[in-house]
Order: C-alpha cells, then structure tokens, then sequence
C-alpha cells in the first residue's frame, strides 16, 4: 500500500509533541499508519469511532478533563461532523485540533471522493474554520503544532488538511 | 413516572460526580433543582452528550461520570452505544430518560413509541449492563448501583412526557462550559 509511512509517522511524531493524549479516529485508507502508530503508542488513547461525528464530543470531554486531543478523519467525515462543530464546538468555544485527509482532489481516481474535494474547502470557509493544507513534508511539524497552538488560544475548531502529495507515495 | 421526580431522588448522588445533560427539559429540570459546577448542560448538537461523557470518562478513570441522555438524542446517535461498549469505561454511567417523545419542538413521537427498545440495543450494542426501570424507587436503586457498581451502564428510565413551561435559565452556555471545565481542573489539585 502506497500510502506514506514515512509522512505518517513524522505527524505522529508531532501529534506526540503537542501533547496529543487523546485521538479519535474512523479510519480511511490514507490514515491506517496514523491509527496503527496511534494504537501501538502507550501515551496516547486510541478511540476508534462509528461515525466522526462522535469525535467532537469525545473531544470536547477530554478537554473539559484539561487532555489535549485530536481528531482523524477524511474530509467526508469533516462533512458529517459539521452539526457537531456548528452546535457544540462553535458555540461552546471547544478547541478541536482536526487533521483530514484530503480526498477528491487533483490526482483522486476514486470517482467517489470527487464530490466531498469540490466542497472541503468552501465549507471550511462558511464555517470559519482556519485551515491549512499541508502538502509540504518540511512544513508539517511547524504547521501541526501551529494548529494545535491556535485551536488552543482561540478555543475554536482547526482543520489541517492532509494532501495527497504528503499521504501517498506514487 | 416524572423525570424530575427521577432527578430529585438521586440529586444527592451526583455531588461527587461529573454530569453531562443533553438539552431541553433534563437540562431545565436538573438546573431548577439547584446548579453546582459539576453539571454540564449540553445545550445542543443532540446526541453528543454520551460521546462527551465518553471522552470525560476515558479521561478521568477516577472519576465518576454520569450522561443523563434522552430517546430523540441518543437516536440520532445509536452508534455512541457500540463505541462506549467499545471502551466500556467502568466510571461512566448512562441514564436515557426515554418518554418517547421529542418534547422540547412539540412533543412528536420518536421510534420508541412504536417499539424500539433502546434497552435491547445497549445490550446488543455490547453495553456490559443495561437496565429499563419505570418506577422512582427503581430508578434511584438503579443509579445508585452504578455509580458505586464497576461496570459501564445504560439506565433507560422510562417517563412521562411532560416537561417544564420553559427551557431558558438564567445560566449562559459559556458561563456553564468555563464554569465546568474550572471545577475538573480544581479537583485535579485538590
């Protein structure tokens, strides 16, 4: 499988130096290294969900608990959290650190993922979502930690969009 | 049998817990009976209340952690019982006051009031115990044993769709998640 170890571990890595104790996750192809490492990482709890949705709470309750967390996820499951964000994080000013891949973009030859990469990022923008998309391999520590650092300080949802020039090896 | 009959009889109870409402009249009646720091209502985004006692749970194991949910909620989020049995945290302990309606927009009936046994799914969802209760008696019994039990439980109360006039207290949100997430980090020190 394609799908970079290498990328996949340094955002681990950086997940591990933000402090990250709590991930939730629904897995997708570009994301298995990240579960698996998260998994196999005795610092950090794994929560492997039904539906992303989920997540935002879980989230919300571990920083209520003062634990810092992260949420994985395909920008398909961004779009079925989105009542979630609006109506619980938004409103109730929870920091939510959100790493999505970034699928149905240039290069996708899954015809199926078109549609969620046409609206990623127009709706992060009608949400107000400060994002990033990480496509560079020498920017992920700093841009990941600056996410986290945002999300912190603004007590607001932070999308960092993990690209296919950073997940797959071609 | 009356939801805040249920939640008058366990109030003492919930002193030394963490408490996550979902909106609407458990939110409203919980507070008329008197708002302490360790309650959090969650005044919208139906069906997170069980994931964020999930997350609550996972992340304090020393704490007890009660979710008073609701049938409309906890339906449009059946998938949070398999991912809480997942987990199966023995602190969390999750009450689903179950009145088969959704009250708070005008009382319309949900799939319990045509036979969906939210008991049965908690079960089969992989919950270690899941109880129905339908008096106040057996209500306050059930809590009690989970909350002092080790097991992960869903209590389905059944109740009587009725609900207070208004569901605006004086509280605000913000004044109630900072309040809230001040009073975890107070008992961290202590």
């Amino acid at each position: 499988m394609p799908v970079s170890l290498t990328n996949s571990k340094l955002i681990h890595e950086t997940l591990k130096e933000c402090d990250i104790r709590l991930v939730s996750a629904l897995p997708e192809t570009w994301l298995v290294h990240l579960i698996r490492l998260t998994d196999e990482d005795p610092d950090m709890t794994l929560v492997r969900l039904a539906k992303e949705e989920e997540a935002v709470g879980i989230s919300a309750g571990a920083h209520f608990a003062g634990v810092k967390s992260a949420m994985l996820m395909q920008n398909h499951g961004f779009l079925a959290s989105i009542n979630g964000i609006v109506s619980f994080a938004h409103l109730y000013k929870i920091p939510l650190l959100m790493l999505i891949s970034y699928r149905g973009t240039f290069g996708e030859r899954d015809p199926w993922q078109t549609q969620g990469g046409n609206v990623t990022e127009p709706l992060l923008r009608a949400l107000g979502i400060p994002y990033f998309v990480l496509d560079q391999v020498e920017t992920v520590k700093k841009r990941i930690r600056q996410a986290q650092t945002l999300a912190e300080s603004s007590l607001q949802p932070v999308a960092v969009l993990l690209t296919r020039d950073l997940m797959w090896e071609e | 049998m009356l939801r805040l009959d249920c939640l008058r009889s366990v109030y003492s109870e919930l002193e030394n817990c963490l408490v996550v409402t979902i909106m609407g009249a458990v939110a409203a009646e919980l507070h008329s009976l008197g708002h302490r720091s360790n309650f959090f209502y969650l005044q919208h985004a139906m069906g997170l209340a069980s994931s964020t006692g999930l997350g609550l749970a996972l992340c304090l194991p020393e704490r007890t952690v009660i979710v008073f949910d609701g049938d409309g909620s906890l339906l449009m989020n059946l998938g949070s019982l398999s991912t809480m049995a997942r987990y199966r945290p023995r602190n969390l302990v999750h009450v689903v006051f179950d009145n088969e309606s959704l009250l708070s927009v005008g009382g319309f009936p949900t799939a319990t009031s045509t036979g969906t046994d939210l008991e049965g799914i908690a079960r089969a969802a992989g919950i270690p115990r899941a109880v129905s209760v339908r008096c106040v008696e057996n209500f306050k019994t059930a809590l009690t044993d989970a909350v002092h039990g080790s097991e992960l439980t869903t209590i389905i109360a059944k109740v009587e769709a009725t609900g207070p006039s208004g569901y605006i207290t004086d509280l605000s949100l913000l004044e109630n998640r900072f309040q809230f997430r001040r009073h975890i980090q107070s008992l961290r020190k202590s």
